[in-house]
């Protein structure tokens, strides 16, 4: 039998729930009718509205998808206007204030308390400036991820921009593609670093060469069915496709309209691709596509350039994007590290305006939830880290700044366990102040996801923390898995669960302790994820070694029956009402 | 008047009637010898898989863990709450819950 979700979605879904979505603005949020407020909300997705949680009802989170993370100038500053005037609700944040813009670990941009009636304002602005949310939930193509400094960086091998902005525009909107059994994740890489991160996106297009008439030519190979959510994690599995440039379109539509036609669509928890390949195989989605989705020989798989992969790898150069790099035009790109993903809308305002005084104006969003300012000439550099913005989005900050990356946690989120992002800016003060790395260690990433839909990508990472619950002198407490080891590279690998339930309040001393005994034990020269490799997991459990420090966490309630856990009076019979309309 | 009961966004709410009742997150305290070795299971609720009802109680499975033991898994179906008068009323969250007998499989 198809779920509700299923039947809502043969209702009405796509390009058409705008007018409805406007209509309800229009007449206010309580003209949803009563018994369709979860289809509505369901559908909402679709146009990149996604309810927040319990206790701060008829308020939503609003993302914006930016392919492959480009923000062309002026865009940002086009976000920052809109975070600060409607980006504000009952709650304030006590480290990011009433106003801020989230970068999130797909290079999109996640809004909050944005309240119904201002969305059609809100959609007119952003599209008179080229942004849109279509599709930024929903059950279809997402957000495209990628290198966010395709065309730009001297170390790619085939500029992937444009092929991105093709798919962009082919799959948004597109009524054949519109209604998926579940989310379409896709990743296009033009760069060796392996920043695009294809491996755990359910279809990725990855650099290879290959001879084609006797020339080696530039492409991508295929991989399909990668994701990391649910305690279910999976790389994506080559499929021995090679794709020209000008066929990835073909390649990547074929794809979508298998998993369209063949993808679960009884039940959600099984529907993503990545469980059709389990059941299948690879060698049946190579062949089911070729024989009944593309129209044309596909080739076997090219050579790729998997060995040269760096990005999250925890070890080597260019483990992210922060830093100042060189473009392939002559000038440079300069990452900044934002803490956590969040910026409050003044510093995005200021941030729009540095990039356009230093550089073109353009902005681009990693993975790791950064911000890079692109198209620096050389002689401006030195202006540039003069900028007071600078001191706090470094472009060299300490490895525990640099290496943080957190979810949305209990603050908003309905899925949630655990506080994240706070707690994560928390975390990684008191270990910058307290903890020392080996001194040929200059990154250290950990990330927290504050439950196992994973949205931090924690089981990449060095250090991988995911909310739980643990007894705290019989009390409960929010508590924390730990995770180490993990990363991507030519030999990615998910990092293993050594610790269980944690109490939060003693996470920074485990890895403190952590840290010391690799520090004191590791060989020469060995990186992090090298040590873990070796050791097994009792071994690891033993070095994680929690305890109390003067570390102090205000969070370790349950942070969820709170109406938002940052409240004075923070208990949900003290919700705020839906908003009225205005 | 049926009573609409739905699992949404993902396992993270109980939806009677298009409100949330029923969340993740919790703590519950199950009485069962099915779903570990405790005596009382200290069940973090992490994912509800699905929602039924056996003449008014409401019930549902769910995907947690056990934070005495470690055990983690699916329930069987527990009670959460009681349709009176066409309206839905939660159990008491410290409330001891029994699992409902499988008696049709
Ligand atoms: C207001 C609530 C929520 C917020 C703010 C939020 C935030 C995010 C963010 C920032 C990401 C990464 C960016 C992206 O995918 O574009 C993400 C990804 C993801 N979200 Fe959420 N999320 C929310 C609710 C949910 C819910 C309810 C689910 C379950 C249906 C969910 C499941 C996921 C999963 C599975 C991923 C991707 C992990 C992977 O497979 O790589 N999120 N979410
Ligand atoms: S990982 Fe879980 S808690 Fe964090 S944003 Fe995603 S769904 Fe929410
Ligand atoms: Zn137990």
């Amino acid at each position: 039998m198809p779920t509700d979700v299923e039947n809502w979605k043969s209702e009405v879904y796509g390009s058409e729930i705008r007018d409805h979505l406007f209509e309800f603005a229009e007449r206010g949020f309580d003209s949803i009718p009563d018994d369709e407020r979860d289809a509505w909300f369901e559908r909402f997705k679709w146009w990149g509205l996604y309810h927040q949680r319990n206790g701060q009802e008829g308020y939503f989170m609003m993302r914006i998808g930016t392919p492959n993370g480009v923000l062309e100038p002026g865009q940002l500053r086009v976000v920052g206007e809109i975070a600060d005037e409607y980006a504000r609700g009952p709650g304030t944040n006590p480290i990011f204030g009433d106003a801020y813009a989230d970068f999130t670990t797909r290079q999109s941009i996640q809004l909050h308390w944005i309240e119904l009636s201002d969305v059609p304002a809100i959609f007119e602005k952003l599209e008179a400036n080229g942004l849109s949310t279509q599709q930024a939930c929903g059950d279809s193509w997402r957000n495209i991820v990628g290198n966010p400094v395709a065309g730009k960086d001297a170390q790619e091998v085939i500029d992937a921009w444009p092929v991105i902005r093709d798919l962009n525009e082919t799959f948004k909107g597109n009524d054949d593609h519109s209604n998926l059994p579940r989310k379409w994740k896709v990743s296009v890489t033009g760069s060796a670093d392996g920043s695009g991160q294809g491996d755990i996106n359910d279809l990725a297009f990855e650099p290879a060469y290959k001879e084609v008439d006797g020339e080696d030519v530039v492409g991508f190979n295929v991989r399909v069915g990668g994701g990391l959510s649910r305690n279910e994690p999976r790389l994506a599995r080559d499929i021995d496709v090679w794709v020209s440039p000008e066929r990835v379109s073909d390649v990547a539509g074929g794809l979508s309209a298998l998993f369209r036609d063949n993808g679960d669509r009884e039940d959600r928890y099984n529907a993503r691709i990545k469980f059709l390949v389990d059941e299948w195989g690879a060698e049946r989605v190579r062949e089911t596509l070729q024989e009944e989705y593309v129209d044309f020989d596909l080739h076997t798989a090219g050579r790729d350039v998997r060995e040269e992969y760096t990005y999250n790898t925890g070890a080597g150069e260019r483990n992210d994007l922060i830093g100042i790099h060189d473009q392939k035009d002559g000038t440079n790109f300069v990452g900044l590290n934002v803490l956590v993903g969040r910026m409050g809308a003044e510093d995005v305002l200021e941030l729009a305006d540095v990039a356009e005084e230093y550089g073109s104006g353009e902005v681009r969003l990693s993975q790791r939830q950064n911000v890079i300012v692109t198209d620096v000439p050389d002689d401006a550099i030195d202006d540039l880290l003069d900028e007071p913005i600078l001191e706090h989005y470094s472009p060299s900050p300490s490895p525990f700044m640099r290496g943080s990356v957190a979810c949305t946690g209990t603050e908003y989120c309905s899925l949630s366990i655990v506080e994240t992002k706070n707690r994560q800016v928390r975390y990684a003060r008191w270990l910058k102040e307290n903890v020392e790395l080996p001194d040929d260690v200059d990154q250290f990433h950990i990330h927290l996801s504050g439950c196992t839909a994973s949205c931090a990508q924690p089981q990449i990472a060095d250090v991988s923390l995911r909310g739980m619950k643990t007894r705290k002198d019989g009390e409960p407490v929010e508590a924390l898995d730990v995770g180490l080891g993990g990363g991507l590279g030519a030999e990615p690998q998910f990092a293993r669960w050594v610790t269980q339930r944690v109490p939060a309040d003693e996470v920074p001393g485990a890895i403190a302790n952590l840290i010391d005994t690799f520090a004191a034990e590791r060989e020469e020269g060995e990186s992090f994820r090298a040590f873990v490799a070796r050791h097994d997991d009792d071994e690891l459990d033993a070095f994680v070694d929690p305890e109390e420090t003067d570390y102090d966490d205000p969070m370790m309630h349950n942070t969820k029956r709170t109406w938002y856990p940052y409240a004075e009076d923070d208990s949900l019979d003290s919700a705020p009402p839906a908003p009225a309309d205005d | 008047m049926t009573t609409r009961l739905r699992v949404l966004d993902d396992g993270a709410w109980i939806s009677v009637d298009d409100h949330r009742e029923v969340r993740v997150s919790e703590l519950w305290r199950l009485d069962t010898d099915e779903f570990c070795g405790c005596d009382l299971a200290d069940l973090v609720v992490e994912n509800f898989q699905t929602v039924g009802v056996d003449g008014s109680t409401v019930e549902v499975r769910v995907y947690g863990q056990c934070i005495a033991c470690g055990a983690s898994g699916t329930t069987g179906w527990i009670p959460v709450g009681r349709i009176r008068d066409g309206s839905f009323a939660a159990i008491d969250r410290s409330a001891i819950r029994r699992p409902r007998p499988e008696t049709n499989q």
